[in-house]
């Protein structure tokens, strides 16, 4: 981390970079399903004093230059937003780096622009179908996890009866936890009896169904698994020493996941 | 060819490119951003004693890249897919005249595959008439997420899209080697989506689109339109290398291809110079789904030799040795194949 030591000041309230960092916890990358401080995306965290209260500083960093801008310009929004909402806080600078659009998303965060501002011809309405895409296909995984796990668990069990299971028999557990938040996103129930095998619309499948609505979410789950750690891994290589940033995840972990990171090379020429 | 434990395999790299991303090619900060892109994941993915310096990485050259891909590398023959990149490089980032004249000089080793964009209306069309007289290729690959003045985009169900198809479908070439985002157009919905591979599909079905690097990030929505459509097949570009970094994963992206798409419609793509074959080749021979994953059922030596060279020989007519042929897999056109292959309890 390159967290700058904050100033003592005569008005200076008790915010230091671990509740900003808190509260960045709370956005997420949509697409890789994970809070942004656990995949090593806050680059830095700065709290300054000022008159007013205060002024905080937030550099964000990214898997690649040509990370899809829409997810990155939600992420810096959203951090913005986060910020914004903490008691004592005056201003807020949210910054993308290293980023082909760095420019263009900064100002329009610098001048509250908005994604339409921010994006001009290049923005139609809004990113709320985005957001909802990714919400659909993390309560997919999540469904997928829960369901692969009891399967796994219980060798006996039917394949006729997946769709049938209630939430009242899948065990306790992160896996459950994760997938009673991601139900309450799309406002599908969670409670005991609510039929865990479900749509985005809460609709249960016919039995002949069961086993391709299964496989379909296999494949989306084996998806948002291995981007998350190819993001992952991205990340690690590009900025050195970022690994320090990035929480584990279990959710599709091998024993290679953190595999011996490669000699740095500087990639500019050298003469 | 390649030889191991006495099976013999053809070799056909669906996916290779010989690029210049020097700086004096680079025509802006985007150039660099896309090299430094590519290196990184060159770093990331490669075992360490396949590293390259990163003045290695930028230029290659014809001569370098034979030995790379045919003397060292196994692979009987190689398809370049070029991508242009007009808005980051001063000649593009895909070499046209070079790889061409490379391809002209070894007729049985190269194909060259074109490219083109449908933003550039009447006169693109004309340009690919006479490219196309010139260079005889038999596909083009297509890079949805090019800028192009103030678009960042393109889908393959834009109408003009679908103009460059009609003509593609007139001058014979057939398959249409897509590289998917992230396409900034619009913004507003997911950058990497695939469905646009589905509306082509459905409306040539005489023309081939192969998918590269498997519709990754988004995996799950090109095996789900690929099931669908009989004409769409999956490159592995990129894919491959997660065989040493990941596995695990690798044994799910191959183990769900086969699932829902088949053996006859997976290409081998070393995505040079990314990586290089031969360690992807040695690997991919040698690789097995790990016994634990009961959902997918282990590779067979023919799946390999398909996936590896004759899947693609097929698709562009490249002469196979008979003693290297082996029959088509006899599967449905669409749908999951062989349910029994990935039980869901893995009994």
């Amino acid at each position: 981390m390159t967290d700058i030591q904050t100033r003592p000041s005569p008005r200076a309230t008790l915010l230091e970079t671990d509740d900003i960092r808190r509260a960045l916890s709370a956005v997420q990358d949509p697409e890789l399903d994970e809070p942004i401080t656990d995949l090593g995306f806050v680059r830095s965290i700065d709290v300054m004093h000022g008159v007013g209260g205060l002024t905080i500083s937030v550099h964000l960093r990214l898997p690649t230059s040509f990370c899809s801008p829409n997810f990155a310009y939600l992420m810096a929004s959203d951090s913005k937003d986060a910020i914004a909402a903490l008691e004592g806080v005056d201003r807020v600078v949210v910054e993308l780096d290293d980023h082909h659009d760095s420019d263009l998303i900064n100002a329009g965060l610098a001048a509250d622009a908005g994604y339409r501002g921010t994006f001009r011809h290049e923005a139609e309405e809004g990113l709320d179908e985005l957001r909802w895409t990714f919400r659909k296909k993390a309560h997919t995984a999540a469904m997928e996890r829960c369901l692969t796990e009891l399967l796994r668990a219980n060798r006996n069990l039917p394949e006729s009866d997946i769709g049938r299971i209630p939430l009242a028999d899948i065990p306790a557990g992160r896996t459950k936890t994760a997938l009673l938040r991601r139900r309450e996103a799309l406002g599908l129930p969670t409670h005991p009896d609510a039929i865990v095998l479900v749509d985005h619309e809460g609709r249960t499948y016919a039995l002949e169904a069961v086993p391709m609505a299964l496989r379909r979410a296999r494949s989306t789950r084996i998806s948002i698994d291995g981007n998350a750690h190819f993001c992952r891994g991205l990340l690690r290589t590009r900025y050195a020493g970022s690994e320090a940033d990035q929480s584990a995840r279990p959710e599709g972990a091998e024993p290679s996941t953190q595999h011996t990171l490669l000699p740095v090379t500087i990639k500019e020429i050298h003469q | 060819m390649y030889t191991k434990d006495g099976e013999n395999y053809f070799i056909v790299d669906a996916h290779i490119a010989l690029w210049d991303a020097r700086p004096e090619n680079q025509l802006n900060i985007h150039g660099k951003q896309f090299i430094d892109c590519f290196y990184d994941y060159h770093r990331n993915l490669s075992p360490a004693d396949q590293l390259w310096t990163y003045e290695e990485y930028l230029y290659q050259g014809g001569k370098r890249l034979m030995k790379d891909i045919f003397e060292d590398g196994y692979v009987d023959h190689a398809i370049f897919q070029p991508a242009y990149l007009g808005e980051f490089y001063k000649t593009g980032f895909g070499q046209t005249e070079e790889a061409y004249a490379l391809a002209a000089a070894n007729p049985t080793q190269l194909s060259y595959n074109h490219c083109f964009d449908p933003r550039n209306g009447e006169a693109g069309l004309d340009q690919l008439r006479a490219d196309h007289e010139r260079m005889n290729f038999k596909g083009v690959k297509l890079y949805t997420a090019e800028w192009n003045g103030d678009s960042r985009g393109y889908k393959l169900s834009d109408p003009w899209t679908y103009r460059y198809f009609e003509e593609c479908r007139k001058l014979g070439v057939k398959n249409i080697h897509v590289h998917k985002g992230p396409t900034i157009r619009p913004l507003d919905r997911d950058a990497f989506d695939v469905s646009d591979v589905d509306h082509a599909a459905t409306d040539f079905t005489d023309l081939n689109f192969v998918v590269e690097h498997v519709g990754l990030p988004r995996l799950e929505d090109f095996c789900w339109i690929a099931t669908q459509e009989p004409n769409v097949h999956g490159g592995l570009a990129v894919a491959m290398p997660f065989m040493h970094t990941r596995p695990r994963y690798f044994a799910q992206i191959i183990g769900e291809l086969i699932y829902w798409i088949g053996e006859d419609r997976i290409q081998f793509s070393s995505d040079y110079a990314l990586w290089t074959p031969r360690w992807l080749i040695e690997a991919f021979v040698d690789f097995q789904i790990p016994e634990d994953m009961t959902e997918y059922a282990p590779l067979t030596i023919d799946q390999k030799k398909k996936i590896l060279g004759l899947n693609a020989a097929k698709m562009y007519d490249i002469p196979v040795p008979a003693a290297l042929q082996l029959p088509d897999a006899g599967e449905p056109t669409t749908g999951p194949r062989q349910p029994e292959r990935a039980d869901l309890a893995g009994v």
